[in-house]
């Protein structure tokens, strides 16, 4: 359904918070799921995962990255613009395990749906540990809130602008080397994730990641995000978006992604001009 | 006396755009026709009919060029006239009982349709008298053929509708699935604001099984109906199958005709364009697939089919416009592996050709694979059209709803499912079919579904 968007708020450069007003979808949404919006009748359908809910205010709230056509136009709307369509909650919950020791692992805008993940593992009394990564400090975001969730928190960045200097994967590997883990969860872009499962495939520790395909209609009807689990094909969106690490093929996954680098280049090229045409978005 | 040739776009303008290309008969061609029926005492064509209209009937009003009376008289059972004009394959439904067909050619039944409802549209549609409210909510799932042939009935009975799509615009198949070229959207808009103007609620954006459940809607809705279609597309299960530029029919016709890819970029929504295009398949999806393609500008598109052009599911209208268009057929071929590139592109499709061997269980000729015909066909962009099956986000969130094979939803002969009060019809229950048979089905439903809320009311009426 049409929606309005509440809150619009650039967190750290090019990424930003949106919350909407979708009653519906906030009474049933779980971590790990996600929506689908379409900004206008001209534009696409997008998956965003769920970074927060409120079932008593009726809202959602996700974080996205401004990186093409879409998300930018996103990012520029403002509380009180409209919305054409929001659809979800879509995909399965994460599934909650009890009594073990969790670390989470979120990349970039990743970190929002490992905060509701790890909210709710810790509220089922897990110990959860938390890895946020950034490319420099400004990238940063919700720090704070995760810290609340979790029993303790990491941070590392690229250039060593706070925290290790280095890579999510090198406080992984420290935190699995000294200790007792029973499941890595880790959302973030593609090639992290995939770093994540190689660092812990030599332990076996139970792995989990979130995936992001290309979507359409994200309930199981087109197909286009299609990804490679165990040597069996899935569906993201009605199989997903959660599976087992170890058994992901992240290189069709990642050349999937990719599909429409061309068409997404010059779809962006056009939106630009249009804006300093002062033609503006539709 | 054979039947008048509708107008029709030239096959090299055509392929050229995405407009309508049978132009529907005119006033004097429709006239014309509909004097051609012999009115006959005990008419054949009406048994041929999933949605039993009264064929001679409105085929008299548009004899005697009472164009208006002809579309009412349409919309007494059948309330997507247009639609029907346009999709149904009258060929072998009504048309083939046609007594003129013996002779000559039957009476163009479905093309009087098409001029009786494009005439009312182009009025503006009246919107008919409906029942007095009986009080009753019924749920409908879907907002496909079925879902609003069920909805318009059950609200002219004075029940109150509500249809729940999971898409951001109402009409399931016929707007995602369905090409512009065959079927306009407009026309989709304008009957689904007919079933609109009939009081019928449509809620957009909502899943049912995740938004919110049957079992959920049960507390508020005295029944519903499931007319979730058919959505789940199948693939071959060959090698590199999930490489980039494999599309299964249905994504690459959504892109197409739900998200109007083919206006990129003003819409946002790209598509792959390709100009080696093979589709697999033999239905009317795999053409509506590959003449999208061709209109979208593959120089060469190829339909791969592993029977001969006889056993083609698809209507023969169809393929001859396919091949007018300049469509390749490769018959009695089978793919068996698609080759990539090192970037995970399809490259080229492995095949070998087939010879039919004696009936399956479906009755069709069974297609054996001749050894030592190995072949590799260069192809950049493959669409599968070999079929969907229901989608099991219903059953799996459903309450004790018995599923049958192929995900399907098994009910009886009133349409009821194993659980009362729920009632489905359509793709849903047999699995992928026309538009006008599930839009019988949904006749039936409604029908017992009425009796079922009529029988419960004078149930209650006894207790007091």
């Amino acid at each position: 359904m049409a929606c309005t968007i509440l809150r619009k708020e650039e967190l750290a450069p090019d990424i930003n918070l949106l919350e909407i007003a979708a009653p519906m979808v906030a009474r049933k949404a779980r971590a790990g799921q996600f929506i689908i919006i379409r900004i206008h009748e001209w534009g696409e359908r997008i998956p965003l995962t769920v970074a927060d809910y409120d079932r008593d205010a009726g809202t959602i709230t996700a974080i996205f990255l401004a990186v093409g056509k879409t998300t930018e136009e996103l990012a520029g709307l403002a509380s009180g613009d409209g919305i054409a369509d929001v659809v979800g909650p879509l995909g399965n919950p994460a599934e909650v395990p009890r009594d073990s020791v969790v670390v989470f692992v979120g990349g970039g805008v990743g970190v929002a749906p490992v905060f509701c993940e790890a909210r709710e593992f810790k509220r089922a009394g897990n110990r959860v540990i938390s890895i946020l990564g950034a490319r420099t400090a400004d990238l940063l975001i919700w720090e704070d809130r995760l810290r609340a969730v979790s029993d303790e928190l990491y941070i590392t960045t690229d250039d060593g602008t706070k925290g290790h200097h280095g890579f999510v994967t090198d406080v992984l590997a420290e935190i699995l080397a000294e200790r007792e883990v029973d499941r890595v969860v880790a959302i973030g872009p593609a090639v992290m994730m995939r770093v994540v499962a190689d660092v812990t495939r030599p332990s076996g520790v139970k792995t989990i990641v979130s995936l992001n395909p290309i979507m359409v209609d994200g309930t199981g009807m087109c197909g286009s995000c299609r990804v490679v689990v165990d040597g069996k094909t899935m569906f993201a969106c009605v199989d997903g978006p959660e599976f087992d690490a170890h058994q992901v093929d992240f290189t069709l996954l990642m050349s999937r992604l990719a599909a429409y680098r061309e068409e997404e280049a010059l779809s962006l090229d056009r939106f630009h001009g249009e804006k300093t045409d002062g033609v503006g978005g539709k | 006396m054979s039947r008048p040739l509708m107008l029709e776009q030239d096959p090299v303008e055509r392929v050229k755009n995405f407009d309508e290309v049978a132009l529907g008969y005119t006033r004097e061609q429709a006239v014309e026709e509909a004097r051609r029926c012999l009115q006959c005492k005990k008419p054949q064509c009406i048994r041929g009919c999933p949605v039993e209209i009264d064929i001679p009937a409105f085929i008299r009003e548009i004899a005697e060029e009472n164009f208006e009376a002809a579309a009412m008289e349409l919309k007494k059972t059948n309330s997507l006239p247009a639609i029907c004009g346009r999709v149904c394959p009258q060929e072998t439904q009504c048309e083939i009982e046609c007594v003129l067909g013996k002779k000559d050619e039957p009476l163009a039944i479905g093309r009087l349709e098409r001029f009786a409802a494009d005439f009312e549209l182009a009025r503006g549609v009246k919107t008919p008298k409906t029942a007095p409210p009986t009080g009753f909510k019924v749920a409908v799932l879907g907002s496909g053929p079925a879902g609003l042939t069920a909805a318009a009935d059950l609200a002219r009975m004075g029940h109150s509708v509500t249809i729940f799509e999971s898409l951001h615009e109402a009409g399931g198949v016929l707007i995602y699935g369905i090409p512009e070229f065959r079927l306009p959207k407009r026309i989709v808009k304008a009957e689904v604001e007919f079933v609109r103007k009939l009081g019928v609620e449509i809620k957009l954006d909502t899943v049912i099984g995740k938004t919110t459940t049957i079992d959920k809607l049960m507390e508020e809705y005295d029944a519903v109906f499931i007319a979730s279609g058919a959505g789940l597309p199948s693939f071959l299960g060959i090698e590199n199958e999930n490489l980039n530029g494999v599309y299964s029919a249905n994504e690459f016709l959504t892109r197409v005709n739900l998200m109007k890819a083919y206006r990129f970029p003003e819409y946002d929504t790209p598509i792959k364009k390709g100009s080696n295009v093979i589709v697999v398949g033999g239905g009317n999806v795999a053409m509506d697939a590959a003449r999208s393609a061709r209109r979208l500008g593959a120089e060469n598109v190829t339909i791969i089919y592993r029977r001969s052009e006889e056993e083609m599911p698809a209507r023969n209208e169809e393929i001859e416009r396919a091949k007018e268009e300049g469509i390749h057929f490769k018959l009695l071929t089978n793919p068996t592996r698609i080759n990539g590139d090192e970037n995970n592109w399809i490259t080229s499709i492995e095949c070998i050709n087939t010879k039919l061997c004696e009936p399956d269980e479906t009755g069709r000729l069974r297609p054996e694979p001749i050894p030592g015909t190995e072949h590799t066909t260069p192809a950049d962009i493959m669409i599968i059209a070999i079929g969907t099956t229901p989608n099991t986000l219903i059953p799996t969130t459903t309450k004790n709803l018995q599923t049958g094979k192929k995900n399907t939803i098994p009910t009886d002969t009133t349409g009821r499912t194993n659980r009362e009060k729920i009632y489905a019809g359509g793709d849903v229950v047999t699995g992928t079919a026309t538009v006008i048979s599930a839009m019988g089905a949904a006749k039936t439903a409604a029908k017992n579904i009425n009796q079922y809320l009529q029988t419960k009311q004078q149930k209650s009426h006894r207790k007091i």
